[in-house]
């Protein structure tokens, strides 16, 4: 039939007489011709929620409450005047948490936004919550840091360069005189290594509460003495592993504590870097020079020097120290300190304790009973002692677990903590992941119906945002990213931002802070143990009775 | 020669076909984001690529905003869904469909070098199936058929 005829028999059927009836009943039928559509979609939506619902039951063991990571604040607490010891990149990075930075570092932030307005940093600067602190001293032994330090700390109201500045902190020439002011309750401590533990038991002995940047300690013996120090003082002590306040590691504590990944054997922790600052050839300011810089007081602590020496010579180590005299003034040395024995404590004590600390945290692992390493410097060999590649392996037998951290500052392929359970592994980067285990036992029936696919990720948490297999790939990818980050909080969290702000709460109300001296005894331990197996090429032991390294 | 006779049956039939077609997908896009736990459009906004990108990313920057543009995406779609689907109301859905499929496009307009995260499921090149659809859309409201078959017969039937 053509088009031409249809139409016309179209035309005819609609003029043609009809009994009122079927009329009538046409007319509804055309009126309501495509509303069993309607039925079709209401059974489609039905059935996909009903197996939802029963996949959501599975995915639902993983979303519970985790412990809230942040400390609740005191409305009316007191505030707190701090003094601030080496003001380098971390301890610029500390008074910034703080809510303190100069105005040329205000005026680049602003520069940023200007250039492109998705840089929120000046903002989020500006917005921080305020910590209720003074900064009223600061201390650094090179004089431009020194007097940086103490434009941050007049910088009140975060403002540019021609800003109004509050009253300049006093600048100290040596940590000494500012412990001993009477004005300072609390000091950050973020010099080199080779200070830390000295640095500690003096700001204990003068009654100030400290925070101090990892490691804890740089050499063995002063370990114990930090230790007993601030056990037996009445000071609230905060050691600088800021991922304690990562919200994800939380929820993989309460995870791990509920059994659902099964009997815990293996634990794979990385350093990834490969750029000249992430191996600590930092920059080296134009203004340093032996009359800028106090290099006395640089040297460090004649009695951690010999305790440094002492042991290096008497376990065949040596070859590691030095090249350079220990008083002779170097720049390379004094910006670059990490790269030498002679002040750090390599990948061990500024990376490795990272991942122990977080692995510690969520485990409590505690001291491991023995420690291997190996490594060397393969890659920047630009006259360091410590190692660029370090492979580090802890045992805990009383726990049936290895852990593995393996290091590199020559690339920085992607690689997330592992926590590997015999009924699935987490692991951690910028998203928690679960992934049920295909011999999983607990999951058996779960996988035998299809409900879990096994290899797969199956639960995924990004910052306060529960993601199961359900999520659509969209949210999956995203989360990945960590772009929900900025989305569920509004902001991203500045964790070091979190840890001092805990610290500080802690004071206050005078409670423990996440990261105490426990933890940080055990952190030190654990570091020195990795150290000691690489310098002496051999398996260092814990001896828990006697508290001591040992040979086995 | 008055609407309801310009059609054959076959043109006829094949016109409501796709209008309840694009009714289906269009009111199933925005149940499956009724259904989903805190579904939100942030994160396509901010994937928005092309001229028009820092309008659709500002929208992010506003909570109450975002409130509005989610409750725009989940109900205005299932509505002008169904409403297709029925054959009611058709010219303000089709209205509201055609200003909805513009928004995506401009959003994510399918440019040389343009890379999403969320990757589209084929290969374009300024040519996309939002823009098709779109089409399709003014297509069907030059050839208008809820007032033969769907509730749009009633609704609009001569006193």
């Amino acid at each position: 039939m053509s088009g031409k005829e249809e139409i016309s028999q179209h035309i005819h059927e609609e003029n043609k007489p009809a009994s009122p009836n079927s009329n009538s009943r046409r007319e509804a039928l055309k009126t309501l011709a495509t509303i069993p559509v309607l039925g079709a979609m209401a059974y489609g939506v039905y059935q996909k929620k009903k197996k939802e619902h029963n996949n959501k039951l599975v995915g639902n063991i993983f979303s519970f409450d985790a412990d809230p990571a942040v400390i609740d604040r005191q409305p009316d607490g007191k505030t707190i005047r701090l003094g601030i010891i080496g003001i380098g990149l971390r301890g610029s990075q500390l008074m910034q948490a703080l809510g303190f930075a100069t105005p040329q570092y205000i005026e680049s932030l602003r520069e940023l936004e200007k250039k492109d307005s998705q840089n929120t940093r000046y903002k989020d600067f500006l917005e921080q919550e305020d910590l209720n602190v003074e900064i009223k001293g600061v201390c650094d032994i090179f004089d431009v840091y020194a007097k940086d330090a103490a434009l941050a700390g007049a910088n009140v109201n975060k403002e540019g360069v021609n800003g109004k500045l509050e009253k300049l902190p006093t600048i100290y020439k040596h940590y000494k005189e500012l412990l001993a002011a009477k004005d300072i309750d609390a000091v950050v401590i973020a010099t080199p290594d080779h200070w830390h533990g000295t640095m500690i038991i003096d700001a204990v002995n003068a009654g100030k509460h400290v925070y101090v940047e990892k490691p804890l300690t740089w050499t063995v013996p002063e370990t114990y003495l930090v230790a007993d120090a601030v056990r037996k003082s009445g000071i609230v002590f905060q050691l600088g592993h800021q991922g304690r306040q990562i919200e994800i590691n939380h929820r993989a504590k309460g995870i791990i504590q509920k059994g659902l990944i099964g009997k815990i054997t293996l634990i794979e922790v990385s350093t990834n870097r490969n750029d000249p600052n992430g191996a600590w050839v930092y920059p080296i300011h134009p203004e340093a020079n032996p009359s800028t810089i106090d290099w006395k007081q640089f040297e460090g602590n004649p009695e951690r020097i010999k305790e440094y020496f002492d042991y290096m010579t008497s376990v065949g180590a040596a070859k590691y120290v030095g090249p350079e005299a220990r008083e002779k003034f170097s720049l390379e040395r004094f910006f670059r300190w990490r790269c030498w024995w002679d002040y750090g404590t390599g990948l061990s004590g500024d990376l490795l304790t990272h991942e122990y600390d977080a692995m510690n945290h969520m485990l409590n692992l505690g001291i491991p009973a023995s420690a291997t390493s190996s490594g060397g410097v393969y890659f920047f060999k630009d006259g360091r002692t410590v190692p660029d590649v370090l492979q580090t392996t802890f045992e805990f037998p009383d726990r049936d677990m290895s852990l593995l951290y393996t290091a590199t500052l020559a690339s920085q392929y992607k690689r997330s903590r592992k926590i590997m359970g015999t009924d699935a592994t987490i692991e951690l980067g910028s998203t928690l992941d679960v992934t049920i285990d295909r011999a999983s036992v607990r999951y058996k029936d779960k996988i035998e119906k299809g409900i879990i696919k096994p290899g797969e990720p199956f639960y995924r948490y990004a910052s306060g945002k529960s993601i199961d297999a359900l999520s659509s790939a969209t949210e999956m990818y995203f989360a990945e990213r960590g772009l929900l980050f900025s989305y569920v909080e509004g902001k991203r969290y500045n964790t070091t931002f979190l840890h001092i702000r805990e610290w500080l709460e802690c004071i206050r109300q005078n409670k423990k802070p996440s990261c105490g001296i426990e933890e940080a005894f055990e952190e030190a331990m654990a570091a020195h143990m990795g150290t000691r197996a690489y310098l002496e090429g051999r398996t260092m032991y814990w001896d828990a009775d006697k508290q001591q390294i040992t040979r086995g | 020669m008055s609407e309801k006779h310009a059609y054959s049956c076959s043109q006829l039939s094949w016109l409501v076909i796709l209008r309840v077609l694009i009714g289906w997908y269009f009111m199933y896009e925005g149940l499956a984001k009724i259904m989903a736990p805190n579904w939100s459009s942030y994160a396509y906004l901010r994937d928005s690529k092309g001229i028009f990108a820092p309008l659709f990313t500002l929208l992010t920057d506003y909570p109450v905003v975002m409130t509005m543009v989610n409750a725009i995406n989940m109900y205005g779609l299932t509505v002008i869904g169904l409403c297709l689907i029925l054959g009611c109301f058709v010219k303000f859905a089709n209205i509201g469909a055609i200003g909805l499929l513009s928004l995506y496009y401009l959003s994510h307009p399918p440019l040389l070098d343009v890379h999403y995260i969320i990757r589209p499921e084929g290969s374009y090149m300024w040519v996309d199936k939002n823009l098709i659809m779109l089409v399709a859309i003014v297509v069907l409201m030059l050839f208008p058929t809820s007032k033969m078959i769907g509730l749009d017969r009633y609704i609009y039937r001569k006193k």
